[in-house]
């Protein structure tokens, strides 16, 4: 409102300031990487958007489904008849092992019978296929080939054939997002599989891994293999983490434990996603089907 | 409208329409996949600055800031962290848009190129505070190759403003 009573005319109504602007718009920002850094608010607002964007994204998906099929089209026969020589190799040691495995998990089952304890359950897996790496440079992410319509589901495990590489982390509708065990914000509960230590692993840049919080004293050496504890309810009890490298005992209460993954993290390309240990649900055909015999 | 304050070039106005839709095509180029390969240009905030610069009173730091969230929920990267770098790069664009106009292409470039290092800068600063890692100096390099990419981009798209020439010895400019 200018002195005299008049209203300014249009051509200098341009709202705030630049500078005004350009504070108010950096405060939402910041207030948004808050809210999604810290308490991880937004993860319904990006769904929601990655709707919209979500046609873009697949049209921008296509040269790089194209290059990879490219690739795939123009490997050569021997290189297929190397890999198959390699296949039947590998399905020859495993088969050994399956069998002796088969008659492994009778044996188990018959000893918890006898002691009374609870069955371990089979679980359903997902297997998918590692895409592309994610394009934020600041973590450690892969995109799979699988979603939220073949039931995956935030939280599962990732592992490929040597072991566990990461954990779901996002869910869209046919793809998903992956975080890498060594990913900084990347924590996963583990034992030592010699002596049953338990620690958390978090992944400490550069492809490592680092077993932290735990005692300077404790009995852990270079080339212990670790497993997953299966403590925390996500991970299943058992699956090959990764192998220690070095242990400094020289740092404060804890030893500094650097650990090398096992499973081929920033390599392998086929995965499987593996569901949550619960019972298998019921069959859902059965009870319709005799209801319509009884009569 | 000129093509530089300089040039004897007149333009025909631009229509508001093409300045979104090059914004969503350099949306679509930002979202394909190229992994972690280093080098790869930021399309959005090289288009952005541009309009930024040439029409400052159509398009500023409102767009940059929608199109950074449409960057961070295609890529994956934490929710503002685009939209504060490219809030940032559209108020340094329309803060020095005038004096920009009076040089030639490559000067404008090498104007350019602070504004997207400043924002790839505050992108690592504000990752580095949540806690990520450093993604190495090889990160910087996306503003150097998209600086190269300024003078063929600012031709292409002023492509469809440009007229014939005619030629007339007795027109006044």
């Amino acid at each position: 409102m200018s002195l005299v009573g008049h209203q300014p005319p249009p051509i200098f109504k341009r709202g705030p300031a630049p500078l005004a602007r350009l504070m108010l718009l950096v405060c939402v920002c910041l207030a948004l990487l808050v809210a999604d850094l810290k308490f991880r608010y937004l993860e319904v607002l990006r769904q929601g958007l990655s709707v919209a964007t979500y046609p873009l994204q697949m049209a921008a998906a296509k040269p790089a489904d194209f290059v990879r099929n490219a690739s795939h089209y123009f490997a050569t026969l021997i290189q297929v008849q190397l890999d198959n020589a390699d296949l039947r190799r590998q399905q020859l040691g495993s088969g050994e092992r399956l069998l002796r495995f088969e008659q492994l998990e009778q044996e188990n089952q018959q000893l918890r019978g006898l002691l009374e304890m609870s069955q371990r359950v089979g679980v359903r897996s997902v297997a998918a296929e590692i895409l592309y790496n994610a394009p934020d440079p600041f973590s450690r992410k892969v995109i799979l080939d699988r979603g939220a319509q073949e039931g995956v589901e935030p939280g599962l495990a990732v592992v490929d054939a040597k072991g566990v590489i990461g954990q779901v982390t996002r869910v869209y509708p046919i793809q998903s997002e992956v975080t890498l065990l060594t990913d900084r914000n990347q924590a996963i509960p583990v034992q030592v599989l010699r002596n049953g230590l338990r620690g958390v692993l978090f992944g400490s840049g550069q492809g490592r891994l680092e077993l932290r919080f735990v005692i300077a004293s404790a009995d852990i050496q270079p080339g212990d293999r670790l497993v997953t504890s299966g403590l925390d309810g996500v991970f299943l009890p058992g699956l090959p983490v990764a192998e220690v490298a070095a242990v400094d005992r020289e740092a404060e209460a804890f030893a500094r434990i650097v650990c090398e993954p096992l499973a081929g993290i920033e390599r392998s390309v086929q995965v499987l996603v593996l569901g949550r240990a619960e019972l298998p649900p019921p069959l859902p055909q059965a009870a319709p089907a005799e209801k319509a015999e009884a009569p | 409208m000129q093509p530089t304050n300089r040039s004897s070039r007149i333009l025909l106005p631009v229509k508001l329409w093409f300045i979104y839709f090059s914004l969503i095509l350099a949306l679509g180029f930002a979202y394909v996949p190229t992994g972690t390969f280093p080098g790869v240009p930021d399309w959005v905030a090289l288009v952005l600055a541009f309009w930024c610069i040439r029409e400052p009173l159509r398009i500023g730091m409102g767009a940059g800031f929608v199109f950074g969230l449409l960057v961070d929920i295609g890529q994956g990267a934490a929710m503002g962290q685009h939209a504060l770098a490219y809030v940032v790069v559209a108020y340094l664009a329309g803060r020095f848009a005038r004096r920009l106009m009076w040089f030639p292409l490559l000067q404008q470039a090498l104007h350019v190129l602070p504004m997207l290092l400043a924002a790839q800068l505050l992108m690592v600063i504000v990752r580095l505070l949540a806690g990520a890692e450093f993604p190495g100096w090889l990160y910087f390099l996306s503003s150097f190759t998209s600086v190269l990419l300024w003078a063929p981009m600012s031709f292409l798209l002023l492509l469809p403003q440009y007229q014939p020439v005619e030629r007339d010895d007795n027109r006044p400019i």
